[in-house]
């Protein structure tokens, strides 16, 4: 549920590195407890993200929720297709789920981030709502 | 599962969507146990209900029921509630949970009829059976032709045995039943409906489709929608209001409205941009905020964003383009047709 190959923030986004450009989504466990994802809202192309702010909302029938990002950096890409497709959210949160592609301009925030393991303990250690 | 009116209800069984569009296209199964229920009765009883709703209770034959309010004398919203005469000299008003103790207390206090006035909730359990496929599955079990039964009727019937009573009655906009049984037999006979339903792909339905269904039917919801401030005929629903029938709490209100015209009346829109208007989010005409939504969800059969809120009624014709603010942005939404959903007559 939480591939190795991940970092997570304590907000349950997700976000792989390649180079300096890191790709963000939502994780499994936050698409579960938002239910049927009805409607993805993003930045552009070229606005500037900072660390622990929200950059978008994802909507499901019942609630709205703020997307935070993981790092800083300026977005090089957004998934256009989950405006018509909102629900590869919930079927597929790390592949065609994800959000937004950011080329980071401090690599050393990803320190703070948890690793799959460090996430799972974290949810674990999470009260039931 | 959330706290409704004092009640642990699940959002959603399995998923939201999924359990809407059952209902939409085969059947859904509700647990609607927590809606209030007061009975009244005795000699007084019809001219009792006459005069705290504002639909006419005259008119009502015994296995019948009715849409009605009960109405403050401003002609506004106590409750809306749903009137059945189970006898000439009996009735049994169905209410909205969160007001089933303010409910009985008007009606008491306002009970110079010397009627009975009884809160019965805890006597009942109520179960919602809502699809195309809902007489069918509900024949299974029902002793009673569902066939013959009538829109807004009732009758009492054995349902696998056990005493029930059983409406042609719903808040999702399609043919459906709600039955009515004492709450220690309630449990097996969900479990049996769900069990006889599995041939129909029956699914238990949650909260969240259940706001999801009433919107798309413009049917109102009592703390969104309309409320102590709200009048039954700014809220679109003169249809229940029956001036012919003598005097009421609210009739003069009511009918000075009606001849002046209400300033105010709820609407159905759509959003033209891109966006989910939500309840409380404010509604701007021409540059001002003019109120603001009462209901606003996406609409899973229309696959479109939707919602109701109250318009001036010099702007709310259908057409009319005004802004609904999402988080501090303006998304244009346009006043739409009601009811968004009607379900084809077969």
């Amino acid at each position: 549920m939480y591939p190795e190959d991940l970092l997570y923030s304590e907000e349950h986004e997700w976000i792989s590195i390649q180079d300096h450009t890191g790709t963000i989504g939502i994780t499994d466990y936050a698409q579960s407890e938002l239910g049927d994802v009805v409607f993805v809202e993003l930045p552009h192309v070229g606005d500037k993200l900072q660390a622990k702010e929200p950059f978008g909302s994802v909507e499901s029938v019942k609630a709205v929720s703020e997307v935070y990002s993981p790092v800083s950096g300026e977005i090089v890409e957004v998934n256009d297709k989950l405006a018509d497709k909102p629900e590869m959210i919930n079927d597929d949160p790390y592949g065609n789920g994800w959000m937004v592609k950011v080329r980071l301009s401090d690599p050393a925030e990803l320190e703070e981030l948890f690793s799959a393991q460090e996430y799972e303990e974290y949810l674990a250690a999470k009260p039931e709502e | 599962m959330v706290n409704f009116a004092g009640w642990d209800m699940p959002v959603e069984y399995s998923s939201v969507l999924e359990e809407h569009r059952r209902v939409r296209q085969a059947v859904g199964l509700f647990d609607v146990s927590h809606m209030g229920k007061i009975e009244i009765r005795g000699p007084g009883a019809v001219d009792l209900v006459q005069n705290v709703t504002c639909n006419d209770a005259f008119r009502l034959s015994v296995g019948q029921i009715q849409y009605s309010a009960l109405t403050y004398p401003e002609g506004t919203f106590v409750d809306d509630v749903t009137v059945h005469r189970l006898a000439e000299d009996h009735f049994l008003l169905v209410v909205n949970a969160a007001n089933t103790d303010k409910d009985y207390q008007w009606i008491s206090q306002e009970n110079k009829f010397s009627a009975r006035v009884e809160n019965r909730s805890s006597a009942y359990a109520q179960f919602a059976l809502q699809g195309p496929l809902a007489q069918a599955v509900l024949q299974k079990l029902a002793e009673w032709d569902l066939s013959q039964m009538k829109y807004y009727r009732f009758v009492r019937t054995g349902v696998k045995g056990l005493p029930t009573l059983v409406s042609r009655t719903g808040y999702t906009g399609e043919d459906g039943f709600e039955i009515y049984l004492e709450p220690a037999a309630a449990e097996a006979l969900w479990m049996t409906l769900l069990e006889v339903g599995r041939s129909d792909e029956i699914l238990p339905v949650g909260l969240g489709a259940r706001n999801t269904l009433r919107l798309e039917a413009k049917m109102a919801l009592y703390g969104n929608d309309i409320d102590h401030t709200t009048t039954v005929l700014e809220a679109d629903l003169g249809w229940i209001v029956k001036f012919d029938k003598g005097s009421f709490i609210g009739r003069d209100a009511l009918w000075k409205q009606q001849r002046e015209g209400p300033a105010r009346r709820l609407v159905g829109f759509e959003m033209v941009e891109r966006g989910i208007a939500r309840e409380h989010y404010p509604v701007t005409l021409g540059g001002s905020v003019v109120g603001e939504v009462t209901s606003g969800s996406y609409a899973p059969s229309l696959g479109k964003n939707i919602g109701l809120t109250y318009l001036p009624v010099k702007w709310n014709a259908v057409g009319t383009e005004f802004f609904v603010t999402i988080r501090n942005k303006p998304v244009k939404a346009r006043v739409v047709p009601t009811p968004f959903y009607k379900r084809r007559k077969t």
